[in-house]
């Protein structure tokens, strides 16, 4: 059973191999010496599934100005991208969609353009796959959360940050938040910002809130740090 | 002839060829009884086991690797038909290994359930009972379940969660397309409770159509629905000019007159646009279309609520007539439409609708010259609006709505792989071939009937996982694992005042005891939260409890009796159980306990973070203005709602604050004190 298995696995193999030359990178028309984010970074999805917006990058000249032609290449580990390669367009800009990978957690999109002289130039973008816990946050956050720690405004939900004084911080705010412990965020949420001599304005969710809610959307706070939140302990290599 | 010569056994010894056959055989025979014991031995779970306990080792994980034992491991749960090999391989599931980062070793993430009470095939499908990497996770041409693409993971949990379940936005998302997209019009969805899922989308009829529009606009909306509006459900059945302009011919030709040009005959001629456009846009303003209703900007987004139709072009839609009519009494054309019954006067009626009739798109042809209607491309029409199954939808003199018009996807979520006709070039897995179907129906075949809906990628995955909930498994499921989905009651209010509030639709917006829309306040116990006077006063003319919310509660012009009639009900009826709603003794909510409330309010709670209770220092703009709650609330109902919000209104913002009594009650004397100057104070 083992024998026509990998045989068929090598044959998919080789038949893998032998197709890879009809996607190959198209022929660049031009080349530059620097790739900057244009949008599409830092965004959250399921895992799994494509963000919502498509990550666009555009390829600069020693001048500053737009190359358009040039050939960029997405890669990342666990992502998988359409397009893989693009020329950039007309404003020097390239456009794919990648679609996020089974675990949760934080996915990098490096963005390449080989420079003329030899060597690339490279973008590193970040998103982040949202588990089940993150994702219950996540609802948690947009019902109770947001209208306070988030400063953007939508037509169904003005921000109430600016109104508070002091001002909440976002949960993106990795540097306020990585450094707090579980339990002091645990806490904060469950008994509210007065018990942990904080603002009184933060109020209590532990009577609202299940804690396996408030376990989400601390989950939540930690999956959308940036900087990226690092769990505490000891790292192992692979 | 020599009788004594005894036969000599028939072989004295074998040949050395028959010698040589037999070790042959016997050492095939050993060979093969070989086979079973390599195969275990070189199998892809030993495999993995040594390399955990290798990894184990290394990181010094003693006790870990003295207690493991190398072997097949197995979850089985008759109750679901859960047989489940995977943990073989993946034997740090449960995270006793911690910093394993790599499969098939990873730590399974925080789910809210034990793994060992549902197995992992009942979430993430594939073959529980196989051995072999190959074998679990992908088709082969015995086993025919792949794993579940993570993007479609939510659909798992629809199998026993059969309502709305926070933490799985796909699944929630699918199944409400499925009723506002209206395809269980067509389709039968039935839950494994038995439950089938009812269409939420709000098609017209068409048994008056031609009072409402011409043939030609018919035409060119049935050719391609979303160049009239972006947002329009109605899918694309790419008819020929021919089929079109026939189906036209036939609805027109079916139209009866309505109730609305039966009582008062369409005569007065069409009105020229109003002189006052300010006037008109505040009139559409105030009367808040915008909450139901979207037009689409200059930048092309579109603004306001998704429902009721979209109004960008509503004026190379309607006749005037019509238009007025409908403005004034939509009921007298359709019964059972959610537009309210505003009661706008004449020149209310004129300015609306010359403000609506200009909404005009000039690259919206309506003008296709149409061959003349004959009894023939009628016939035809009919034919067509019956065979494309229109009734399935719409309301339509002459043809019933037909049955079991499309497939029943009860069991979609299961259908076998052998069954399935794919189109070329596609991936062999049932998620894709859904997901492939909704989003383009015709790629499986020129004649095939199912029109192509306009949807996004992301309400195609989420459909997709909804119809994935719809497992042979989950119908086979223990009735005591299912959770139903929260029935909708029929509640319809009684009475004078009943009459009048299923006129104004006010279920349109308001959930009254279980049934109604979201939009809106919850308004079951409303008697007993407000005061008459301010419920009044607020019928009158409703102004804004919430300062930041676009969508508000419209004004509908009624007059003083009517206003007493729904006061009366709405305070009688819509009471609370008094055993729930003790009274509170008027003389505890005291001066004193104002201030000591006031105290709390700002000091120890910080309601000013998300509530307004002095227009000069407060700020907060999420929770409504409190500025003259004195004049709203009943003081029984904000002590109880002070201790409890979630108890009264399930699902409200507001946090439990976890108040001891003589906090609530002092609260309450302090929110007591909150009265408007003058009326009209909680601008």
């Amino acid at each position: 059973m083992r024998l026509p298995l990998s045989l068929l696995a090598s044959v998919l193999f080789v038949a893998g191999c032998s197709r890879q030359p009809s996607s190959k990178p198209p022929a660049p028309t031009a080349y530059g010496t620097q790739i900057v984010e244009v949008s599409g970074g830092k965004q959250l999805a399921a895992v799994g599934s494509a963000p919502t917006q498509p990550v666009v990058v555009q390829v600069n000249g020693s001048d500053g100005n737009p190359v358009t032609g040039a050939l960029v290449i997405f890669h990342g580990e666990g992502l998988h991208f359409t397009p893989e390669q693009a020329l950039s367009d007309s404003s020097g800009q390239a456009t794919t969609s990648p679609q996020l990978g089974f675990n949760a957690g934080d996915y990098q999109i490096t963005a390449e353009t080989p420079k003329k002289e030899g060597g690339s130039a490279s973008v590193n973008l970040r998103q982040t796959a949202l588990g089940y816990e993150a994702t219950l946050g996540k609802a948690v956050n947009d019902q109770y959360c947001i209208r306070c720690h988030d400063s953007e405004s939508t037509p169904e939900r003005v921000s109430n940050l600016d109104n508070l004084s002091p001002a909440p911080h976002q949960f993106s705010d990795g540097a306020t938040y990585n450094r707090l412990q579980d339990s002091d965020i645990t806490n904060i949420i469950s008994h509210g910002g007065l018990a942990l001599s904080k603002s009184p304005q933060m109020p209590a969710y532990g009577a609202t809130l299940k804690p396996a809610e408030i376990k989400a959307v601390l989950a939540y706070i930690r999956a959308v740090a940036d900087p990226p939140y690092q769990t505490p302990g000891v790292k192992y290599g692979k | 002839m020599n009788s004594n010569h005894k036969p000599g056994p028939l072989r004295s010894r074998p040949t050395g060829r028959e010698l040589a056959t037999f070790g042959v055989v016997s050492l095939i025979l050993l060979a093969s009884l070989a086979i079973a014991p390599a195969k275990n031995y070189f199998s892809d779970w030993r495999h993995y086991q040594k390399s955990y306990l290798s990894l184990a080792s290394d990181r010094q994980a003693g006790t870990l690797v003295r207690s493991f034992h190398v072997g097949i491991r197995q979850i089985w749960i008759p109750k679901l038909g859960v047989v489940d090999r995977c943990e073989s391989c993946h034997v740090n599931l449960n995270g006793a290994l911690v910093g394993a980062s790599g499969q098939p070793f990873r730590k399974h993430p925080p789910i809210p359930h034990e793994l060992d009470q549902f197995g992992c095939v009942f979430c993430h499908r594939g073959q529980g009972a196989a051995t072999s990497v190959e074998e679990a996770h992908y088709t082969t041409e015995a086993w025919e379940q792949p794993l579940l693409p993570a993007r479609y993971l939510d659909s798992s949990c629809g199998q026993c969660h059969l309502g709305t379940l926070e933490g799985t936005p796909r699944l929630n998302q699918g199944r409400r397309l499925l009723s506002t997209k209206g395809c269980v019009h067509c389709h039968a969805v039935t839950q494994p409770d038995g439950n089938t899922l009812k269409p939420d989308d709000d098609p017209p009829l068409l048994t008056h159509i031609a009072e409402k529009t011409t043939r030609q606009w018919i035409y060119a909306w049935i050719k391609d629905p979303q160049a009239y509006a972006s947002s329009a459900t109605m899918p694309n059945f790419q008819l020929s000019d021919q089929d079109a302009a026939d189906i036209s011919a036939f609805l027109i030709a079916q139209s009866t007159p309505s109730g609305a040009a039966k009582n008062a005959p369409l005569s007065s001629p069409a009105q020229a646009p109003p002189a006052d456009a300010t006037a008109a846009a505040t009139l559409y303003g105030s009367s808040f279309c915008a909450s139901c209703h979207a037009v689409q900007n200059a930048a092309g987004n579109l603004v306001g609520g998704d429902f009721g139709p979209e109004l960008t072009r509503v004026g190379n839609k309607v006749n005037p007539d019509w238009l007025q009519a409908w403005l004034r009494d939509p009921g007298q054309y359709e019964p059972g439409t959610r537009m309210p019954h505003y009661r706008f006067d004449e020149k209310q009626i004129s300015l609306l609708s010359g403000f609506l009739l200009a909404k005009k798109d000039s690259d919206f042809k309506t003008d296709a010259s149409l061959p003349p209607a004959t009894p023939d491309s009628i016939a035809h029409g009919k034919r067509l609006v019956t065979e494309s199954g229109c009734a399935a939808c719409h309301q339509i003199n002459g043809v019933s709505p037909p049955q079991n018009f499309a497939p029943d996807l009860s069991r979609v979520g299961s259908r076998a792989l052998a069954q399935i006709v794919f189109a070329p070039g596609m991936k062999h897995n049932l998620p894709d071939y859904i997901a492939a179907k909704i989003h383009d129906p015709r790629s499986f075949g020129p004649g095939l009937k199912m029109p192509k809906f306009s949807l996004g990628d992301d309400q195609v995955v989420a459909l997709t996982t909804a119809l994935l909930a719809q497992t042979d498994r989950a119908s086979g499921l223990p009735r005591d694992l299912l959770i139903p989905a929260e029935r909708t009651s029929n509640y319809h209010p009684g009475g004078n005042a009943g009459k009048l509030m299923e006129e104004l639709r006010c279920q349109s917006c308001h959930a009254i005891n279980g049934r109604g829309g979201d939009m809106a306040p919850d308004l079951t116990w409303e008697g007993t939260a407000v005061q008459r006077a301010w419920l009044q006063e607020f019928l009158a003319n409703p102004n804004t409890l919430r300062p930041a919310l676009i969508r508000r509660m419209p004004r509908f012009n009624l007059n003083p009796a009517e206003i007493k009639t729904i006061s009366d009900y709405v305070l009688s009826a819509y009471q609370q159980p008094v055993a729930t709603m003790p009274a509170l003794d008027p003389h505890t909510l005291g001066a004193d306990a104002a201030s000591r409330g006031k105290q709390l309010f700002y000091s120890k709670y910080g309601c000013q973070a998300c509530h307004i209770a002095d227009y000069k220092t407060d700020k907060g703009y999420v929770g409504p203005a409190l500025v003259s709650v004195g004049n709203r609330l009943t003081p029984e109902w904000m002590y109880q709602w002070l201790k409890n919000p979630n108890a009264l209104r399930p699902g409200t913002i507001m946090p439990n604050p976890n108040l001891k009594d003589d906090e609530a009650r002092d609260l309450t004397a302090f929110l007591m004190t909150l009265k408007a100057q003058q009326k009209g104070g909680a601008k």
